[in-house]
């Protein structure tokens, strides 16, 4: 279909579902909120000279006891649960994005290879990705950050916690790219205009980036933006089962594991909030792919 | 030939038929008036988007939602068509659908199928269903009936899978048969037969067809009226013979100017110019013109390009080692000569190995045998990626389907400077400027060199390839199936733009096409491909006139003579 018309088409489409309205407002608002964090959250939540213990185990502000400093109570050693949420979630989507865009950028490159070249390369190519997929995600990526720790005990540090999370939930989220970018290319690859670029002596290179790669980066936008939903998970569920980001920097993840470790000390809030901000961010996430790839879907032709 | 017939009370009278596909939204048929007699073959032509096909759906109560139809008026003998009935659709008024391919369901057996139908619809069972089935087969002239009725769909062949969808529209005895586009889908050379079976079980049994059709050839050949229509209107309703030879209105003598006779060449169409097509500057700029012509190909009359006993095979199922290969030879020895300022016609149906012939000649494959002379260089079975590079330099090709021959990503402008990008240039200014003269050629706007594909129409977006061909400086340009997916006048536009630009630069020019009465208005020589055999080469006129192969023989005896052969249309 028409590029112009599918903006347009695409753009009125936006506006006129409240899911996709929704979806899109909820999650650029945790977003924003995450990354503005530093300013607008009330406290650090890393410096631990900052904590008072005699502010611990605080209640949220709108429950008895309750002190107004802290909107939504403080943990054990008296960290503020709100700021360590928009700090969590600052984290954790660091980790989600940056895995989609490693991921993307690897399987989009590998697909356009394998559906472009063919024979050996594809063969090769496409093996090791089912090779890979008969793993689950958790597992590889558990996997790897228990040997990249065990190897290098630095990365237990908080910058190098992040890129073996990133590192660890890619290696496995590429291959879906590969897939269905290998397979577009096939199609394109097939399509007159790139014989007629062939006959016009157009290279291989030149052919992939200016022909086939803006033909096929729909459906990659499209798994993009519901992986990230996924990779936000796959870290909170590598960091909730302790090798993922460490107490010093914890992701939303962290918190949930910190506060689920003191739920039977009646402190509920210091899971109960990190757990809805997850959710309310994957869902918002989830949505907004689920409602793009419709949108996109009879239009990928 | 056309008869008129006694009947008093006509079959089929619609007036005042309208149909909308949004409410609110202009109409896609316009208060259209149709009458057709018993056994009557009324034929309603026009170009894509005239609402023919609409008249069909409408008639047939198929409108989709939104989408509302109305007629004033819609009898079936002096009867209001009334589509509550369980049985007004099907043995009342029923349908021979376009492709026989999806027309059929393949988990059922023909006999299955048509006893279902005669079943629903006339209450038969059991022997006398089977024996009605058996029946139909027969009368759509498939040999051996009991025993093929019991066969699937894919047991068929093309044309005859088509006579079993004429079976199943028939088999009720409908007063009326709405057949749209019957033998777009078939092949060249069983099209014929099928119209006229499609005639004789009209006529036969007394029903009425609506034949929906933008082919001419099919209208000449069994319609006893013509309706022409354009825009949802009808613009003009006269017995057949009358149309075809003295149109009255100017968009019929248009439409008749545009389709190519069989049976004689007219050198270029004479159709007026467009309101969305400039007239080609052949006046182009000197940037143009320094391009075009900056390589000195051989003199006309030159060999361009030799294929020498060219074989290409197929492996079709990959086997280990070898064994349990299945092979399928698609060109067996073809050898033929191109020169300059020449156009050959490379003519064959679908299967015949055309299209491999022209990708071998691009160089998008290589032969399995032979080889191909194009100037200096030659391409082998073994040709390395560098060679077929060298190869390849001084040859463009124009695809058949406008939609995917075109980036819809890339602007059309850019597409178009590619050839010339990859020959060197990268002053952007010169480009551009060539580039714009380019499209001017074409008769397009430079204007519009910045939009994108889904900006312009299936007829000018083939515009902007033969630009973008015309842009690598060719001396060899190979248009497969250039015109098929076009409406006939801009078939005739386009046509006659290639013609103008072979004769102008001394193209020479490979036309592949299915289409005869096409290539014998392009092609100075021919050669006829079956089933990768050339079974014949030569002079266009000589072969079209004393064909010497018993298939090209059979091609031709398919063409339409019968009305348009005698005398030649007034434009």
């Amino acid at each position: 279909m028409s590029e112009r018309g599918q903006q347009t088409g695409l753009g009125r489409a936006f506006v006129r579902s409240p899911k996709a309205l929704i979806s899109a407002t909820g999650a650029l608002v945790l977003i924003a909120a995450a990354y503005l964090a530093p300013f607008i959250a009330p406290h650090t939540p890393f410096e631990l000279g900052s904590f008072s213990l005699m502010d611990s185990e605080l209640p949220p502000a709108f429950l008895p006891g309750g002190d107004p400093r802290f909107l939504l109570g403080t943990d054990m050693q008296g960290r503020d649960v709100f700021s360590a949420i928009l700090f969590g979630t600052r984290i954790s989507l660091t980790v989600g994005i940056a895995a989609v865009l490693f991921s993307a950028a690897v399987g989009t490159l590998i697909g356009l290879l394998a559906g472009f070249r063919g024979g050996l390369v594809d063969a090769v190519l496409m093996r090791v990705a089912d090779v890979i997929l008969s793993f689950p995600t958790i597992l590889i990526a558990l996997l790897i950050s228990g040997v990249a720790r065990t190897l290098f005990p630095l990365a237990t540090s908080g910058t190098a916690a992040i890129l073996v999370l990133i590192f660890a939930i890619s290696i496995n989220e590429w291959t879906q790219y590969a897939r269905t970018v290998r397979g577009q290319t096939l199609v394109e690859k097939g399509l007159d205009y790139v014989q007629a670029a062939r006959i016009s002596g157009v290279g291989e290179s030149a052919i992939l980036r200016r022909h086939i790669l803006p033909n096929v980066l729909s459906p990659v936008i499209v798994i993009a933006t519901i992986n990230l939903a996924l990779a936000v998970l796959a870290e909170a569920t590598l960091s909730f089962l302790g090798v993922g980001m460490p107490p010093t920097s914890p992701s939303l993840g962290t918190l949930i594991r910190i506060g689920n470790e003191n739920l039977f000390s009646g402190i509920w809030w210091v899971v109960v909030f990190p757990a809805a901000a997850l959710v309310l961010l994957v869902l918002c996430v989830n949505l907004f792919g689920d409602w793009l790839r419709d949108a996109l879907n009879p239009r990928l032709d | 030939m056309p008869s008129t017939r006694a009947s008093t009370d006509p079959r089929l009278v619609v007036e005042g038929l309208s149909v909308r596909y949004r409410p609110g939204a202009a109409p896609a048929v316009d208060g259209v008036d149709i009458t057709a007699a018993a056994g009557e073959i009324v034929a309603i032509v026009g170009e894509s988007g005239a609402g023919k096909s609409s008249i069909g759906a409408a008639l047939l109560d198929l409108v989709d939602k939104p989408g509302t139809w109305h007629a004033a008026r819609a009898t079936l003998d002096g009867e209001p068509i009334d589509y509550r009935a369980r049985h007004t659709r099907g043995r009342d008024v029923s349908v021979i659908f376009q492709d026989p391919q999806t027309a059929l369901n393949p988990l059922f057996t023909v006999a299955e199928q048509l006893i279902q139908m005669v079943g629903y619809h006339e209450g038969l069972s059991g022997r006398a269903a089977l024996a009605r089935a058996v029946e139909m087969l027969e009368a759509v002239g498939i040999p051996d009936p009991a025993q093929r009725v019991h066969q699937y769909p894919h047991q068929f062949s093309g044309g005859m899978r088509q006579r079993v969808v004429i079976a199943l529209a028939l088999a009720c005895n409908p007063r009326l048969v709405i057949a749209d586009e019957p033998t777009s889908a078939l092949d060249v050379s069983v099209r014929g037969q099928i119209l006229d079976l499609i005639a004789a079980l009209a006529r036969e049994r007394g029903t009425a067809v609506l034949l929906i059709t933008h082919d001419m050839a099919a209208v000449s050949r069994i319609a006893d009226t013509v309706t022409v229509m354009k825009a949802g209107r009808v613009v003009e309703t006269a017995p057949t013979e009358a149309l075809l030879n003295d149109p009255q209105a100017p968009y019929s003598k248009m439409l008749i100017a545009a389709v190519p006779p069989g049976d004689r060449k007219i050198g270029r169409f004479a159709i007026p110019p467009r309101d969305d097509v400039a007239a080609p500057a052949i006046v182009a700029g000197a940037d143009l013109d320094a391009w075009l012509r900056a390589h000195a190909g051989p003199s006309v009359g030159e060999t361009v390009l030799a294929v020498e006993g060219v074989d290409k095979i197929f492996q079709l199922t990959p086997g280990l080692f070898g064994r349990g290969r299945k092979l399928f030879q698609a060109l067996d020895d073809v050898s033929l000569t191109v020169r300059r300022g020449e156009a050959f016609g490379l003519v064959g149906e679908s299967g015949s190995g055309k299209s491999t012939l022209a990708k071998i000649v691009a160089g998008l494959q290589t032969p399995t045998k032979g080889r191909v002379v194009f100037g200096p260089h030659a391409l082998h079975p073994a040709s390395r990626e560098v060679e077929i590079r060298d190869y390849r330099r001084g040859l463009q090709m124009v695809f058949q389907d406008p939609f995917s021959s075109l980036n819809r990503r890339m602007r059309v402008g850019e597409a178009v400077a590619e050839p010339i990008r990859t020959a060197g240039i990268d002053d952007r200014h010169k480009m551009r400027a060539i580039v714009a003269a380019l499209f001017e050629r074409v008769g397009l706007p430079a204007a519009s060199i910045d939009r994108h594909p889904h900006a312009f129409s299936g007829g000018q977006r083939q515009r902007i390839a033969l630009a973008r061909a015309l842009a690598g400086r060719p001396r060899l340009l190979i248009c497969d199936e250039p015109t098929s997916a076009l409406d006939v006048s801009i078939q005739a536009e386009l046509l006659n733009l290639l013609m103008d630009l072979k004769d102008d630069l001394g193209l020479a020019m490979l036309f592949i096409t299915h289409d005869l009465p096409v290539v014998r208005q392009v092609a100075d020589r021919i050669g006829v491909l079956e089933r990768g055999v050339l079974v014949e080469t030569g002079e266009t006129d000589t072969v079209f006139d004393h064909p010497a192969a018993p298939y090209t023989m059979k091609l031709i005896d398919e063409l339409p003579h019968r009305h348009m052969a005698t005398q030649g249309p007034t434009p």
